[in-house]
């Protein structure tokens, strides 16, 4: 783990109830780098990233242990306000959720309206800004008043990155953002990461190897609650030290 | 071994790991009866031996083939990644070598129509040894014994004392007696061939320590027993 390290996680255990799913992870996230998170269904990875913006106490018996240290401060401190916390580190899920019945502005302003009141003309900067940034605003300038349910699967998955884009984050969290996506929608996500990497912190949870490959500098491996293996992407995908990684990366039963 | 959740892939791998070995049998087959048509003068076997390398290079295409498909369909990573692309050097190296067996039998059609300059001792022995280091490094392709696979590297030396002692030799003869520089020249071709396959072998063995270990030892001095 190194000093310049965005968001430290150190010896992290979470469960639902009794049932433990994360045990004793330790883990960096670097800023301005992408880190992929990979791994069989049910291995915890959602419930991982949701430790890392306290979302994970939002689920009935969701409890963690351990600490997550982001900027060196630990985000389960008494003193940290999670509402405050979930603005420097959004989130993106796995389907696309636009708000139905907001218009496409109002879907980028949501996260914002909910922390402060804006003036018309900022409003109207934030929203450009954000969609441009989502590589949307050039498909949507003329339909930003229509509903944000009346765009395709590729451009409601941007939008909600635009939304979590407004609220000026550090770090973004995807949950398998590219799942519902065709290839093109998906290869624009892409391209979109790899820019967002120049100003943000990015971890992408994916069940599409070539995709982490794609698109990471850090892989970590996740089986039945552990971090098998977190290194160097380009080593995992050609040299992997640990065996289960090989098995799982290359499609073999354990 | 772990096998691929994946049937039809499992095939596929199966399908050009069987292909390198047929490839590699011919290969070694072509080694043996490229010597045996010269010290034995069996021009015929010469003449053989010539035309089995187009069943070689047909082997290097369909191994060709059968790696883009995989790599088109499958996107391999990590082990199979390197099996693949390592596959795709073998069936050169392999191919590099049966084109040397065939300048062998080349030399020893010139050479059955002259007199025999002398027994040949250390060229047969050359061969033996090439075709150890052949048949280790796949071997060590099959099984996954790293450590044959440094064995090859080491036989090079062997072979490279064995190729300047025929030299040296042929000089010795070569100097006394104007009539014999043809053919010498000629041996010491063949001689010089055989060194070229026993390099063509050492890369073999390197590509096989990257696919096992991931590691590439090429240009690398000493094998490391196991560091990793
Ligand atoms: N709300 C919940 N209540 C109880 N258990 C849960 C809940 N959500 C997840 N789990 C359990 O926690 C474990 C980890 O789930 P998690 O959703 O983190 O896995 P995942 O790696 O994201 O899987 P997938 O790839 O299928 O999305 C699983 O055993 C799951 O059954
Ligand atoms: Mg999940």
């Amino acid at each position: 783990m190194t000093a310049a390290a965005k968001i430290s996680v150190v010896g992290l255990d979470a469960w639902y109830g009794t049932h433990q799913v994360l045990r004793r992870i330790n883990m960096a996230v670097q800023d301005r780098r992408v880190t992929a998170i990979i791994g069989p269904s049910g291995c915890g990875k959602s419930t991982f990233i949701r430790t890392l913006n306290r979302m994970h106490e939002l689920v009935d018996g969701g409890i963690v242990k351990g600490q997550v240290l982001y900027d060196g401060e630990d985000i389960y401190d008494k003193s940290v306000d999670p509402v405050l916390l979930r603005r420097r580190v959004g989130m993106v899920f796995q389907k696309p959720n636009p708000f139905p019945t907001m218009s496409v502005r109002e879907n980028v302003l949501a996260g914002l309206r909910l922390t402060s009141a804006l003036k018309r003309s900022d409003a109207d900067m934030v929203v450009e800004r954000a969609l441009r940034q989502a590589a949307l605003w050039e498909e949507v300038k003329e339909v930003l008043d229509k509903p944000g349910s009346s765009l395709s699967g590729g451009q409601q998955q941007r939008l909600c990155i635009a939304r979590a884009l407004a609220v000026e984050p550090d770090v973004i969290l995807m949950d398998e953002p590219c799942s519902a996506l065709d290839p093109i929608a998906t290869a624009r996500i892409e391209d979109l990461i790899h820019s967002l990497k120049e100003n943000y912190a990015i971890v992408i949870v994916t069940h599409n190897m070539q995709q982490a490959a794609r698109v990471s500098d850090e892989t970590g491996f996740f089986l039945m609650g552990e971090l098998v293996e977190f290194s160097d992407t380009n080593k995992i995908f050609t040299s992997p030290k640990d065996q289960r990684t090989e098995e799982y990366i290359t499609g073999k039963f354990g | 071994m772990t096998r691929h959740t994946d049937k039809e892939y499992e095939a596929e791998l199966r399908d050009l790991r069987e292909t390198i070995l047929v490839m590699a049998g011919r290969c070694e087959e072509m080694i043996e009866n490229s010597i045996r048509a010269l010290v034995d003068r069996d021009s015929d076997l010469a003449n053989k031996t010539i035309a089995a390398d187009h069943t070689v290079n047909r082997d290097e295409l369909r191994i060709d083939e059968l790696c883009f498909l995989i790599l088109a369909k499958r996107q391999p990573v990590a082990s199979d990644l390197r099996f693949i692309t390592q596959a795709l050097k073998m069936a050169n190296e392999m191919e590099r070598i049966s084109d040397l067996a065939v300048n062998i039998s080349e030399r020893a059609l010139l050479l059955n129509k002259e007199p025999q300059l002398k027994p040949y001792i250390d060229v047969p022995r050359m061969k033996e040894l090439v075709q150890k280091m052949v048949r280790n490094a796949i071997d060590a392709f099959v099984s996954g014994e790293v450590d044959k696979a440094y064995e090859v590297i080491k036989q090079d030396d062997e072979v490279d004392a064995l190729y300047q002692a025929i030299t040296r030799e042929l000089l010795k003869v070569m100097t006394r007696d104007i009539e014999a520089v043809e053919r010498g020249i000629h041996i010491q071709s063949v001689a010089k061939f055989l060194e070229r396959m026993a390099d063509h072998s050492e890369n073999l063995a390197e590509q096989v320590i990257f696919m096992i270990k991931g590691k590439d030892v090429r240009n690398t001095d000493l094998p490391e027993s196991d560091a990793s």
